[in-house]
């Protein structure tokens, strides 16, 4: 059994101040707690939420193991205030079987900081032709409800709508990377603009991405399936998703920390730190993006934490990898862009960071919970005024890949609890 | 035209503009008289203001020997010793009329002091051919010498220390004719 | 002057007319016996090229060795991703033994900067992807300048695939900064993205029309367009390309009398110059080889011969 633990006079997501006590996993008690506990947090100040959940991670293993791994990975997850993290398919090799998929899931079991939940490829080998073995991925201990290409688009729209239809059997759902290769191939690097016209750098333009969403939202209307859209990334695409929803589809979306506030204007100095598919966008889409945050439109936050060894950046920049840290830095960020600047609430941050994208991945039995009493205790607590410049090199994961090194944010998880056992205390790993 | 730095006068008067036209004279003559008449000679002014004291002596020569004698300029930065310590700035004109092989070369320089410049002027002529002579005429030599370096003709000898500053101002290039240390 | 020469914007227009002085005296030497100046005496210079390129390479060779120094040709190609290497290691090694001066081109725009952050050794960009190519602007603007005079006023007209052209994105800074008026004259999938706010914060102008800019230009530049854009969809044959950009008889003598034509060279006969003008092109199209060489060399010595001031 693990050790009980005391939550004092934390502030919940609804804004109320309430003690908390956290025993065999679970939450015994809420209010004003007298009970005795063998450890004690005074959360005084401080902000407790529900354990965040990432619906898009890259962890590496199989394959890249200098990159990343499942446990240097959920080493970042936890510090990061996460507790469940969604795992991409395209390790190497790809996550398209039973047997791979469970082998993803007991590394992350044994890390046993986070509960890793594997995602498997919606075709085998992510080679956009023949679909994996869903039905098996989703049988298997791994028990995998959502699949991705991510890093690939879909782009083949009868293979999209077979997999739109075929996960109906089992609750799944598609994450599809928006990108009609025809618009924007594998050099694309830059947002199409005026910066990608000067710097001649090969164009990543926003419709490219915006024509799949829009072909994606009507093939789940005609299929009467859910879509899910990774990393939105244009308001263009918020513009088809708002409409879509209005509609009625069962469309679902995800935003990245990234996306809401860096530009593409990053890119003059040819910096590879800032290299990321979809590319950074101008102004105009940033803003776009948080407002879909805040209205809704978008329902999560995902990091798309995508670590890559030195030497894959350290390339001429259209030859350097895409990709960007983004778990011990998603929950500063959104309390910097988001919360400082008055457009989403703390009970806001708990429904995109939280309780939405538990839903969305089918784990809402356990992540994303109310806090209330007989719930799981995964909890995240937050010091939502703490301000400090990030430094990359004290990041736990492998990589140092960081866009916001040097950055001063607000927000600091400090102490993180998967299934009533800290992961993280004081701002570290316990 | 390249464009030089005026020299602003300070310092007390060593020569003066008579002072000067004097001194050119009796130069053109010493150089007609070195090489017995004005065939094969080819007179090059080191920048700047070697320049302009080249073309009065051309124009001296032509008076009293009533011959045109080739007259150039050559620009020695390329061939400085203190290259690397120094800014990098545009080179002058090197102009050599009719090129030196067989000529009697005069450099003309108007003050001699380490001889450095000398030297690069030399290692200059020697890329551009091979001069049968090569004589030096300054304005002035104020002594110092770092190098093994002689003039053959010379203005004014002017000792001085090395605090001092030579300033030497012409026409051409400063609007009068004078000579001062300071 | 700067450390680096990466862009244009390294530059000033000062800077440029210096250049171009020099370059007018370097270009001296080559018609003397000994061909050297010693002002890189003892400098190693390596120029380190990524892409494939004989004429630029020796361009900036001989002006390495015209002006003494020990040049040393490195040819790095095949992207590093291949091997674990890095771009930054390949670098690094290279210019370990302690060398004084990099030229380097590459298929990558950027590449040039990039490298610039990562060692201690002034870097000549010799083409970076499609972004810039500084020494052949310069040459460009030195041709034009010996035969027009100053170029303030002067409207040069650029033709071809603008998007893909780093002699393109180079030239239009050099000549705005020298005063000149430029167009670009492109069919509009060939327009880089995003030119219509670039070319007006920059202040040149555009045009799909070539026939309406020809008459009034005091110089006009080809570029060269590769047969490949075609299978990219840019345009839809050669023939059609030729009709409507191209550098045919009858534009020629659209021409004011006179109007110096640069083409970075080679040319391809039926697209951007059609067959029957080429011939008349061969005597009207400006030699630059040999003031190639003047420009680099002046290039090198002022980056590399003197104290850094900054």
């Amino acid at each position: 059994m693990t050790a009980s633990i005391l939550i004092k006079a934390a502030t919940l997501p609804d804004g109320t101040t309430s003690d908390v006590l956290v025993r065999d996993g679970a939450i015994a008690e809420l209010g004003t707690v007298t009970a005795k506990a063998e450890r004690t947090i005074d959360a005084d100040g401080l902000r407790l939420l529900p354990g965040l959940v990432d619906l898009h991670t890259h962890l590496r293993e199989p394959g890249r193991e200098d990159a990343e791994t499942v446990l240097t990975g959920s080493r970042a997850a936890a510090v990061g205030g996460y507790t469940a993290v969604l795992a991409m398919a395209n390790t190497n090799p790809v996550t398209d079987t039973a047997e791979a998929a469970e082998r993803v899931y007991d590394l992350g079991r044994a890390a046993g900081l986070v509960d890793v939940q594997p995602v498997g490829a919606v075709t085998k080998g992510l080679a956009g032709e023949e679909l994996a073995e869903l039905g098996l991925m989703a049988r298997s201990r791994a028990r995998v409800r959502v699949f991705s290409d991510d890093g690939k688009c879909v782009h083949d729209a009868r293979v999209m709508r077979r997999a739109l239809e075929y996960v109906k059997a089992f609750g799944g759902v598609v994450s599809q990377h928006s990108q009609d290769p025809s618009l924007a191939g594998p050099t694309a690097c830059c947002h199409e603009g005026e910066l990608s016209g000067r710097l001649g750098l090969p164009g990543w333009p926003g419709v490219a991405e915006e024509v799949v969403v829009a072909r994606d939202v009507m093939l789940a209307r005609h299929t009467g399936s859910r879509v899910h859209v990774a990393h939105v990334s244009t308001a263009g695409s918020v513009e088809v998703i708002r409409w879509a929803k209005a509609q009625g589809i069962d469309v679902t979306a995800e935003v990245t920390p990234h996306h809401l506030l860096l530009t593409t204007d990053l890119l003059a100095g040819y910096d590879p730190t800032f290299k990321v598919n979809p590319p950074l966008r101008p102004e105009e889409d940033v803003r776009a993006l948080r407002e879909a945050l805040a209205d809704g439109t978008i329902d999560a936050v995902a990091t798309d934490h995508a670590p890559h060894a030195r030497h894959d950046k350290e390339h001429a920049f259209v030859d350097a990898a895409f990709g960007m840290l983004g778990l011990e830095t998603a929950l500063p960020v959104v309390t910097t862009v988001m919360v400082e600047d008055g457009l989403l609430d703390w009970a806001g941050v708990a429904r995109v960071m939280s309780a939405n994208p538990a839903r969305i991945a089918g784990l809402d039995a356990v992540h994303g919970r109310p806090i209330a009493v007989g719930e799981p205790a995964n909890l995240t607590l937050v010091d939502p005024a703490a301000k400090a410049v990030v430094d990359r090199d004290a990041s736990v994961s492998l990589s140092r890949n960081n866009p916001w090194h040097d950055r001063l944010l607000t927000g600091r998880v400090v102490a993180t609890l998967l299934r009533g056992t800290p992961t993280v205390l004081e701002g570290a790993l316990a | 035209m390249p464009t030089h730095a005026q020299t602003p006068a300070e310092g007390r008067v060593v020569l003066d503009a008579g002072d000067i036209s004097r001194a050119l004279i009796r130069i053109s003559h010493e150089i007609l008289e070195r090489n017995k008449g004005a065939e094969d000679l080819l007179l090059l002014g080191l920048h700047t203001r070697g320049v302009p004291l080249a073309r009065r002596l051309a124009a001296n020569i032509a008076q009293v020997e009533g011959a045109t004698v080739a007259t150039g300029e050559l620009d020695v930065t390329m061939y400085r010793d203190d290259l690397r310590s120094n800014p990098t700035r545009a080179p002058h004109r090197t102009q050599v009329p009719g090129g030196v092989d067989g000529k009697t070369v005069v450099l003309v320089d108007d003050v001699l002091y380490s001889g450095r410049t000398i030297r690069a002027a030399l290692d200059a002529l020697s890329d551009l051919g091979r001069p049968a002579v090569v004589r030096l005429a300054v304005l002035v030599d104020r002594g110092h010498r770092e190098l093994p370096i002689r003039a053959d003709h010379v203005g004014k000898n002017l000792p001085t220390a090395r605090s001092e500053r030579v300033s030497l101002r012409l026409v051409e290039t400063d609007g009068e004719d004078e000579v001062r240390i300071a | 002057m700067t450390r680096h020469l990466l862009t244009i914007d390294d530059l000033t227009a000062d800077d440029i007319g210096q250049i171009f002085t020099t370059a007018a005296e370097m270009h001296d030497v080559q018609n003397r016996q000994v061909k050297k100046l010693p002002a890189l005496r003892g400098r190693t210079v390596i120029n380190l090229f990524f892409e494939d390129s004989t004429r630029t390479r020796s361009s900036f060779e001989i002006a390495g060795k015209w002006l003494s120094a020990d040049v040393i040709n490195l040819s790095a190609k095949g992207s590093s991703a291949s091997k674990g290497e890095s771009l930054r290691d390949t670098v690094l090694t290279v210019t370990a033994m302690g060398i004084d001066g990099l030229v380097v081109r590459h298929a990558a725009s950027g590449a040039a900067e990039q490298i610039s952050r990562w060692i201690d050794v002034p870097v000549i960009n010799a083409g970076d992807g499609t972004h810039e190519h500084p020494t052949q602007a310069l040459l460009d603007g030195y041709t034009l300048t010996r035969r027009l005079g100053s170029l303030e006023g002067r409207h040069v007209a650029i033709v071809g695939d603008l998007t893909h052209s780093r002699v393109f994105r180079s030239n239009v800074k050099s000549l705005t900064k020298l005063g000149a008026q430029v167009t670009a004259v492109a069919p509009p999938t060939l327009m880089p993205a995003g030119v219509g706010a670039w070319s007006k914060a920059a202040g040149f102008a555009t045009a799909y029309d070539l026939d309406e800019v020809l008459p009034q230009a005091d110089a006009v530049m080809m570029l060269r367009v590769q047969r490949e854009r075609m299978s990219g969809g840019f345009f839809p044959t050669p023939r059609e390309y030729t009709v409507g950009y191209g550098l045919t008889r009858d534009r020629l003598a659209l021409l004011k009398p006179g109007t110096p034509i640069l083409h970075p060279g080679p040319m391809n006969r039926g697209l951007e110059i059609s067959a029957d003008a080429a011939d008349a092109l061969d005597s009207v199209v400006l030699d630059q080889v040999s003031a190639g060489v003047a420009v680099r060399m002046s290039v090198l010595y002022h980056l590399l011969a003197g104290e850094e001031t900054q």
